[in-house]
């Protein structure tokens, strides 16, 4: 891989939505990457074209335009297999995003797999996504969720999850591979080993990390894995779930209707082949094209470059933060554990009031809970304030970020 | 609406860091708990009733500067008044006193939030206390409309 040949300041012309101005004529300096990221003119382009060009739907038709959408729709599967290192395009499913296929799994793996006394184990820094189903799953089995805790620089401590899996009952051990909330970056290679020992499968959601880092999904060996489209360049309502053949073979459909079956009687029907079983109904056609422009994109950047880019980005954040007084920022001070996010509360001000007085400035930053209550439960704040970076911030814009904290300090009298 | 610092004028500020019926009410005759699910501000509200009249109130929790100074405005507001007038607080008395009627509608929750707190304290303890039930339903309706 070629590094340092990229210039990331030049991405930002690809960018429409960058040249913005909000609020009295502010530039738009977008720091809530790790929310949703935003579209170049390539995946915008990539979405209108179909549209304008050869919308129909796919896999049933034999008309001309049908087909080149059937070829569009598959060839981000394979550009998606080839991303994120998978051999067997069957293997990948298209979902909603990372919220259906964990549901999906809680679904139509779950309901057939886990029984009354089994235990799911999870972490104290998920994403609302990875917990809830799983409640409404054990709750159901009168199964058990268990969470792996977190200590106070934001790591998880792995004896937790010795101690469940020595009970021999779980079943599924369900982690984020990057917080959404800290950053932090799950030492995934050992959990999985761990659970691999004690045959236990697990899930990883990758929302986080996919957009982020060059990851390998053979090379972790997990048996599922999932992430979002939107939150690397792709459109909303567009995402992956990821899951071993062997598994998929062991489970439900998920949805019932068309394109997932075989053959439809009165009272009994067949399902498709993978990955179709599990995709009923028109799918999301013109996004699932938008994403396949999204990974392309990614791909001539180069992956490692993003992430060099990013751990720039944050060492540079990190360091102007901690200089501004009141600032405490959550979560390991180790830029090689992290990825670029960073949550951090100022004083004694509320993560609403800094967000809505730097908005004045033209920064886009996070406020509230992340969708991670039990974490911040765990942290024993309300809320945060969070920034996320992506591909086309800047140095710059890390330093808008610092002198609208300045106005913060102001209007409080800190 | 202009600048969005604007909001945080003096008053707003003060309360912030000084609300007032801050804390737990000892003795009331009904609390209440709500919460923002989008930004996590949580509020109780306690109240003593006595004779069909607010005789104290207290708000308990965690919020942003408008949630806790809207949150003060309130319990003043309401302390002292009889039940009826309690029914009868809008939103603008709480507003219009802070000079928020311009607030934008994801910040309008945070400011609201010790109201809907409020009401349903009143509702709770006044359909603990009413025997017409007509009185009850017509008060449901009150609590769906207010935001």
């Amino acid at each position: 891989m070629q590094s340092t040949q990229i210039s990331f300041e030049n991405l930002r012309k690809d960018f429409p939505i960058l040249k913005r101005t909000v609020r009295d004529n502010k530039r738009l300096v977008y720091l809530d990457n790790a929310s949703t990221t935003q579209k170049p003119n390539q995946v915008i382009d990539s979405i209108t074209n179909y549209y304008r060009n050869y919308n129909s739907n796919i896999h049933r038709a034999v008309y001309s335009i049908a087909e080149e959408a059937t070829e569009a729709y598959e060839a981000t599967r394979d550009k998606i297999a080839n991303f994120i290192n998978v051999k067997d395009r069957q293997e990948i499913i298209f979902v909603r995003g990372t919220t259906e296929a964990i549901n999906l799994v809680a679904y139509a793996w779950g309901r057939p797999h886990i029984k009354e006394g089994d235990i799911i184990v999870t972490t104290e820094y998920e994403h609302h996504s990875n917990i809830v189903p799983w409640q409404l799953l054990t709750q159901e089995k009168s199964a058990k969720l268990e969470y792996i805790g977190m200590d106070d620089n934001g790591e998880l401590i792995l004896d937790d999850l010795d101690k469940y899996l020595a009970t021999g009952k779980v079943k599924l051990v369900t982690f984020s591979l990057m917080s959404n909330v800290l950053g932090t970056i799950t030492d995934v290679q050992k959990i999985i080993e761990k659970c691999k020992a004690a045959g236990v499968l697990t899930l990883v959601d990758a929302a986080q990390a996919v957009p982020h880092m060059k990851v390998d999904v053979e090379k972790l060996g997990c048996d599922f894995f999932a992430f979002s489209g939107h939150k690397m360049l792709g459109p909303t309502g567009i995402g992956v779930l990821w899951a071993r053949k062997s598994v998929l073979e062991t489970m439900v459909p998920f949805q019932g209707g068309g394109d997932m079956i075989r053959e439809v009687h009165k009272y009994e029907s067949t399902w498709n082949d993978l990955p179709y079983k599990f995709e009923a109904g028109t799918p999301n056609i013109a996004d699932v094209v938008g994403f396949g422009a999204a990974i392309d994109y990614l791909t001539k950047i180069g992956m490692d470059n993003v992430r060099e880019h990013e751990v720039e980005l944050t060492k540079y954040a990190m360091k102007k933060l901690s200089e501004v007084k009141g600032i405490h920022i959550y979560g390991t001070k180790d830029i090689s554990k992290r990825g670029g996010v960073i949550s951090f509360n100022f004083a004694d001000v509320h993560p609403h009031d800094v967000a809505q007085i730097i908005d004045g400035e033209g920064i886009a930053v996070r406020s509230g809970h992340h969708c991670a209550q039990v974490l911040m439960e765990r942290l024993n704040v309300a809320a945060t304030s969070r920034v996320s970076f992506y591909i086309y911030n800047t140095k710059e814009d890390v330093d808008a970020l610092i002198n609208s904290l300045n106005k913060v300090a102001k209007v409080f009298k800190l | 609406m202009s600048g969005n610092a604007d909001i945080y004028h003096e008053m707003i500020i003060d309360y912030s860091r000084n609300p007032t019926n801050y804390g737990k009410l000892e003795n009331h005759d009904v609390i209440f708990h709500d919460s923002n699910p989008l930004c996590g501000d949580s509020i109780d509200i306690a109240l003593k009733i006595d004779d069909n009249k607010v005789t104290d109130i207290k708000f308990d929790g965690k919020g942003c500067a408008i949630c806790m100074a809207c949150s003060s405005v309130l319990t003043e507001i309401t302390k002292g008044k009889s039940l009826d007038e309690v029914r009868k607080i809008e939103k603008n008395d709480i507003l219009g006193e802070l000079g928020l009627e311009h607030l934008q509608a994801v910040r309008i929750k945070c400011a609201l939030l010790s109201l809907k707190v409020l009401k349903s304290a009143l509702y709770t303890y006044l359909a603990d206390h009413l025997d017409n039930s007509q009185d009850v339903d017509s008060l449901k309706e009150d609590a769906a409309n207010l935001y």
